[in-house]
């Protein structure tokens, strides 16, 4: 399975990337960590002209505090995502996120913004981006753009960036007190892709759930806000009944295909299971055995 | 010489047998430095990568390599038509499995690719990735045709036949039958049913088919390296096919990155490589990559069964009915075929158990889908998941708890030699006292309570059992009486060398369960010297003498005994050779520790090298007619039984989430019986393996296809293995019962694991969803046929 | 831009330069331009955990990094770390308790251990299973694995 002909760039710099890249033809495609990419290319999936290697692109890189937003390079490893300090202080559902994406070896080389420029509807990060309402920072050789991570996943593998644009960073808002998030997810295998997901998070008020922000992965063809189920919870207890009219809810506006885990009723029977457990645990309610 | 049998000598020096003694290839594995085919570079050697055919069924109109012919380091491609003028086909059938059939197989087909990965053309490159750039840019133009891809109607009317020459889509069908089944169904207090399913399945070796085939013009010689567990037979197929004389082929395999049967069969594409490297003269090698593996390496276990068992009043089994479905691929692979699987099905179904009336039946049709043939336990995981899940659901309906069910109707300890009802002869076996022996092990009744407390907090655990028969040590009965040229005999060759150190060379092969280690014991204890003075050669068809090779575990069984009766023939030679030179009885002395001593007082007399050093350099010295052969060959057949059938029984215990579906494991216990155990580590950790096999094959591996025949998984994302962390702690206990047929008395462990698991996970599973009476069948048992069988989705 | 490109980097302490082809991964770059077997292909898209080495300190999947991407990178192969005595222990372990069968998987799952004792000292099995899950082993089951990375978790830290 060896990859068809390609040619290689490396950049230094953004602006190096951009001239590389607009002189690479239509065919040349951006390389972060690789780990989506190479995989693609090895099974023949794509056969790109040209691959600009950006990992070592140094505005790509570093996690800094942004006002009220920790703001993640594109470049930034899964790694260093998950020992970042700032990213475990502010940004608890992102720390609790990486281990769960595939394995360390994966984890040291993959990118956040590879995560999210590949956009598979079931991986972890792109759900979170949508949980957390992050910003996309889209760059072109001339323009930025802020796109909100709710907008930024269009469809099946498919982003908002337009052909010319790459992803320099991610602003994630700060955790805010009182705010309690969590991911769940259900994999045949340890770093698997999920079979379903849940990203969540929600803010407490006495034992009520304000503002509850559900966003499923591995259920439709792009992370999905499940508006309804959200709206059938908010400002209420975690209780038999509310739990029930959520799932019932989420039953409505989760429209999986049928794929190699289960038909779609599988999977939106899987999606409730998910949504009740985490209403339980943003709840506190959870029993010691995990989901 | 029986002194090996004592159990008192144990403690003697050299006493190897029966200790758990590390592995002599080990170190190198661990070091990264072993030699796998793929690691092996020779001059002017050359890649192959293979066209394959995206059609289940299709007639190949034209192959046009114009276009990949001019991609720069590309040299060759071939046809089918190319090949066939130096390579003959093969038919892959046994003559004592009655009325099968199939149709010839060629290393590249001539005018028709009948399943989706089936090789149509070859093209030969500088490098691997060179020859791929030229695959994508072969043009072949393809008439697609029907495709048989239901094998419940394969045999139907309107099933288009596959090989017209063949009348139908039949390869193979028996019926196995003994006593009166009819009516002991009629009398029956209590009938239980069910349709089992095994989902198609494949063994995903770590490291690929791999090849390296060189061909020297002037010698006239062809040699193979080859990833296979069986060079000889190799050797043969190719001298045959490429019509070659058998001494013109040399097969060596160095180390084999798994191979569970896998690689023990022939591919096509793998003789394609050989015949290309005869008609290029220079080494061309093939390794297969993931994606072909998927849909090249032989498939197994793709099967529906109907089964019923009867019972009476007293929870006694009277009966079983068996009606067995498989769909194997478009042609039996050769040369063990691809009926063997269905047969063990119909010959070991009700296997453990003392039950008078017995039927079953095996159809096993051609379909255009990937090639099945013996992959690990062959028919055993099926044959015991249907005797199993039988055995529950019999336990269930006559009020009986599944492990007083089984003691009721195991056969007993001490009923030996005995026949079972499907015809399998057993020397002895020890079903009851391993059952208890498991029980004990696993605390049942401790565990029994433990899933009450946690069912009344809605925790829903489960508790399964599978006891099981393997075959093992197989006589010509099971390939050479069909007219296949597969050895059932083994051979082994102890020499001594000057410095006093020992070699031997043996016929059976090592893909990781360590035959060199448990030969090296061996005739380290035969002969009488440290372990450390032995080196094993397998592997080589020139350099060790004729045998079969690792399979249906027989490595220990009979490549043992073959290692055992050499080296206690070496010890002998020695002994005459020293009773000369000491003036003394032969009879009076002993080697040990690589020093004759006198048996009496235990007077050491002379170090084995110093009479080495006077046999090899100064044989003047010595009585001219003394027989000095330090170098001894023996060979063992079995004598008496097909096979050396072993027993064991293993359980599962897991939880099931009943919402999700999802299946934790949360431990597994083997008690297994292989006669004498030559090294407990590596019977242990072959068990374990094959646990994980087994599980592999319960809980996640399926090979599914759409109605055209396109192979559903190709990617080991798709195509799920059991990893680490979903995996249990596994438990071995066991029971001694030795064969009398060798002096070793070992029988075979490599498959006991494989063949239990699956029966253990799906009684567990079902125990586990008794309250709702929901239960399972069809294997891998998936989240969504959990959730669908507990009716909270509907099929 | 090229379809060849020249790389210099270190692997196992020496420094080597090479023009590859932008295509090869790492885990061919050592076997096929270096002649370093340790390091096995096994599935070629990153799951299998076969082709797994050290660049630059981390663990990657050989497969899934170019040889071309990596000028000036400091690669570590099963052959370095076995002639540093690095994992010695680990790999007396794995032969002592059997957790090597056929080793193809072995040089890809030492890494890996090794890489979790760096981070974890002091792993609990149900830790080092969930470390390992990325590397396919068929032949051991992984139990003895476990075992022998138990072992040695537990003689660094003191305990037998």
């Amino acid at each position: 399975m060896k990859a068809a002909p390609f040619r290689y760039v490396r950049a230094t710099s953004l602006a190096e990337a951009f001239r590389l890249w607009s002189h690479g033809g239509p065919e040349a495609r951006l390389l972060a960590g690789g780990q989506s990419l190479l995989a693609s290319l090895a099974f023949r999936l794509s056969e790109p002209s040209a691959l600009i290697d950006i990992s070592r692109v140094r505005e790509l890189a570093g996690i800094s505090q942004a006002g009220e937003a920790v703001r993640v390079g594109a470049g930034v490893t899964h790694a260093e995502l998950g020992r970042n300090d700032l990213v475990r202080r502010h940004l608890p559902l992102l720390a609790e996120a990486v281990p769960l994406i595939a394995h360390p070896a994966i984890r040291n080389r993959g990118t956040v913004g590879g995560s999210l420029a590949y956009a598979d509807p079931a991986a972890e990060l792109p759900a979170c981006a949508v949980a957390l309402e992050a910003v996309v920072i889209a760059r072109s050789a001339e323009a930025e753009r802020r796109i909100p991570a709710a907008r930024f996943f269009t469809g099946l593998y498919s982003t908002a960036l337009q052909p010319d644009e790459l992803i320099a960073a991610i602003e994630f808002p700060i955790a805010r007190a009182g705010e309690r998030s969590t991911i769940l997810e259900l994999a045949r295998r340890s770093g698997d892709y999920a079979i379903a997901g849940v990203a969540a998070r929600v803010k407490i008020a006495g034992s009520a759930l304000i503002d509850p922000r559900f966003v499923f992965f591995g259920v439709g063809d792009r992370p999905v806000v499940a508006e309804r189920a959200m709206a059938a919870i908010a400002g209420k207890q975690v209780l038999a009944e509310t739990v029930a009219a959520a799932q019932a809810a989420l039953g409505t506006e989760l429209h999986p295909t049928a794929d190699q885990h289960g038909s779609p009723e599988v999977r939106r029977h899987h999606a409730r299971v998910l949504l009740g457990r985490a209403l339980k645990r943003m709840a506190g309610l959870e029993e010691a055995r995990a989901a | 010489m029986n002194e090996i049998l004592d159990p008192r000598s144990v403690d003697r020096p050299n006493s190897y047998i029966g200790k758990s003694v590390p592995r002599p290839n080990a170190r190198k594995l661990v070091e990264g430095r072993g030699q796998f085919v793929d690691d092996i570079v020779l001059p002017r050697m050359v890649h192959v990568a293979f066209v394959r055919s995206p059609h289940a069924h299709a007639r190949i109109l034209s192959v046009d390599g114009d276009e990949a012919l001019r991609v720069p380091g590309v040299l060759r491609m071939f046809t089918g038509k190319d090949l066939a003028a130096h390579c003959d086909p093969w038919v892959a059938v046994l003559a004592h499995l009655k009325g099968m059939k199939s149709a010839p197989q060629r290393p590249l087909p001539l005018d028709r690719a009948t399943w989706v990965g089936e090789a149509v053309a070859a093209v030969v490159a500088e490098s691997r990735g060179v020859a791929e750039d030229a695959v994508a840019k072969v043009a072949v133009a393809y008439e697609p045709l029907p495709a048989v891809v239901d094998m419940e109607t394969a045999l139907a009317q309107q099933t288009p036949v596959i090989h017209p020459d063949l009348g139908d889509n039949l390869c193979f069908q028996r019926v196995n039958e003994s006593g009166k089944v009819d009516d002991a169904f009629a009398a029956a207090h209590k009938v239980v049913e069910a349709t089992f399913h095994t989902g198609r399945h494949t063994g995903a070796t770590l490291e690929p088919r791999s090849i390296l085939a060189d061909y020297n013009r002037a010698s006239g010689k062809l040699t193979v390296h080859h990833s296979t567990q069986a060079p000889h037979m190799m050797q043969g197929v190719f001298a045959k096919h490429l019509r070659l004389a058998e001494g013109d082929v040399r097969v060596i395999c160095t180390d084999v990155g798994g191979s569970y049967g896998i690689k023990v069969h022939v591919y096509p594409d793998e003789v394609a490589a050989a015949v290309i490297a005869r008609m290029m003269g220079r080494p061309v090698k093939f390794i297969a990559d993931r994606l072909e593996s998927f849909s090249t390496d032989i498939h197994a276990r793709d099967h529906r069964i109907k089964a019923r068992m009867a019972v009476d009043a007293g929870g006694r089994i009277t009966a079983i009915d068996v009606d067995d479905l498989t769909g194997i691929g478009p042609y039996s692979v050769y040369p063990r075929t691809s009926a063997v699987e269905g047969n063990q099905v119909v010959n070991l179904v009700g296997g453990p158990y003392d039950f008078p009336n017995y039927r079953a039946r095996t159809t096993v049709v051609l379909q255009n889908k990937t090639p099945t043939c013996q992959y690990r336990a062959v028919g055993h995981p099926i044959a015991t998941a249907v005797t199993e899940g039988l055995v529950d659901l019999a336990a269930e309906a006559v009020g009986l708890d599944p492990v007083e069910f089984r003691r009721r109707n195991l056969m007993a300890d001490g009923t030996y030699p005995r026949t079972s009802p499907a015809g399998m002869k057993f020397e002895g076996l020890s079903h009851m006292a391993s059952l208890e022996k498991l029980v004990g092990m696993m605390d049942y009744t401790g565990l029994r309570a433990e899933q009450e407390r946690l069912r009344a907090k809605s925790i829903h655990r489960g508790i399964g059992f599978a006891s099981f028969i393997e075959l093992t040590n197989p006589s010509p009965f099971m390939y050479g009486m069909g007219g296949a040229r597969i050895s059932a005999q083994d051979g082994c060759t102890v020499r001594i060398d000057p410095d006093g150190s020992v070699l031997a060379a043996t016929g059976v092969t090592e893909q990781g369960q360590g035959t060199e280690a448990i030969i090296r014991q061996i005739v380290a204890e035969a002969v009488g010297v440290p372990i450390d003075q032995v080196r094993v050669i397998t592997g080589d068809t020139l350099t060790t003498p004729y045998g079969g090779g690792t399979w249906a575990c027989r490595g220990a069984g009979i490549g043992g005994e073959a290692a055992l009766q050499s080296g206690l023939a070496v010890k002998e030679a020695v002994l005459k050779v020293a009773g000369a030179m000491l003036q003394v009885g032969p009879g009076m002395l002993d080697l040990v520790n690589g020093e004759i001593v006198e048996k009496r007082s235990g007077q050491t007399r002379m170090p084995l090298a110093e009479l080495a050093r006077i046999v090899y350099f100064r044989g003047d010295t010595l009585p001219p007619d003394l027989p000095r052969e330090l170098m001894q060959t023996r060979h063992f057949i079995t004598k008496e039984y097909p096979f050396a059938f072993t027993n064991g029984v293993q359980a599962s215990y897991l939880e099931v989430d009943i919402d999700t579906g999802m299946v934790t494991l949360l431990k597994h216990w083997c008690v297994e019986d292989c006669g004498r155990i030559i090294n407990p580590l590596l019977v242990d950790e072959q068990v374990r393996g094959g646990v994980v096999q087994g599980i592999g094959a319960a809980l996640y591996e399926e090979c599914p296809y759409s109605p055209e025949g396109q192979l559903l998984i190709g990617s080991m994302a798709d195509y799920l293995v059991p990893m680490a962390a979903e995996m249990p702690d596994i438990e071995v206990g066991h029971v001694e019962t030795p064969t009398n047929e060798s002096l070793l008395g070992a029988k075979g462990a490599g498959e006991a694991g494989t063949a239990g698991a699956p029966g253990a996970v799906m009684n567990a599973i079902n125990d586990a969803l008794r309250p709702f009476g929901a239960k399972v069948f069809a294997q891998p048992f998936t989240p969504e046929r959990i959730l669908v069988a507990l009716g909270k989705v509907s099929a | 831009m090229s379809i060849e490109v020249a790389v210099t980097l270190t692997v196992n302490g020496e420094r080597v330069s090479r023009r590859v082809e932008a295509r090869r991964h790492l885990v061919d770059f050592l076997r096929l331009d270096l002649g370093l077997m340790g390091s096995h292909a096994g599935c070629e898209h990153g799951i299998c955990g076969a082709c797994t080495v050290r660049v630059d300190g981390a663990i990657v999947r050989g497969c899934l990094v170019l040889a071309a991407a990596l000028d000036g990178a400091e690669v570590e192969t099963i052959e370095g770390l076995s002639d540093t005595g690095e994992i010695r222990d680990l790999q007396e372990a794995f032969v002592a308790r059997n957790a090597a069968q056929c080793g193809y998987c072995t040089p890809g799952m030492l890494l890996t251990a090794a890489d979790l004792l760096e981070t974890n000292p002091r792993p609990t099995r149900e830790e080092i299973r969930e470390h390992l899950a990325g590397n396919y082993c068929r032949c051991t089951g992984y139990h003895a694995i476990i075992d022998a990375v138990e072992t040695v978790a537990k003689a660094r830290n003191g305990r037998a």
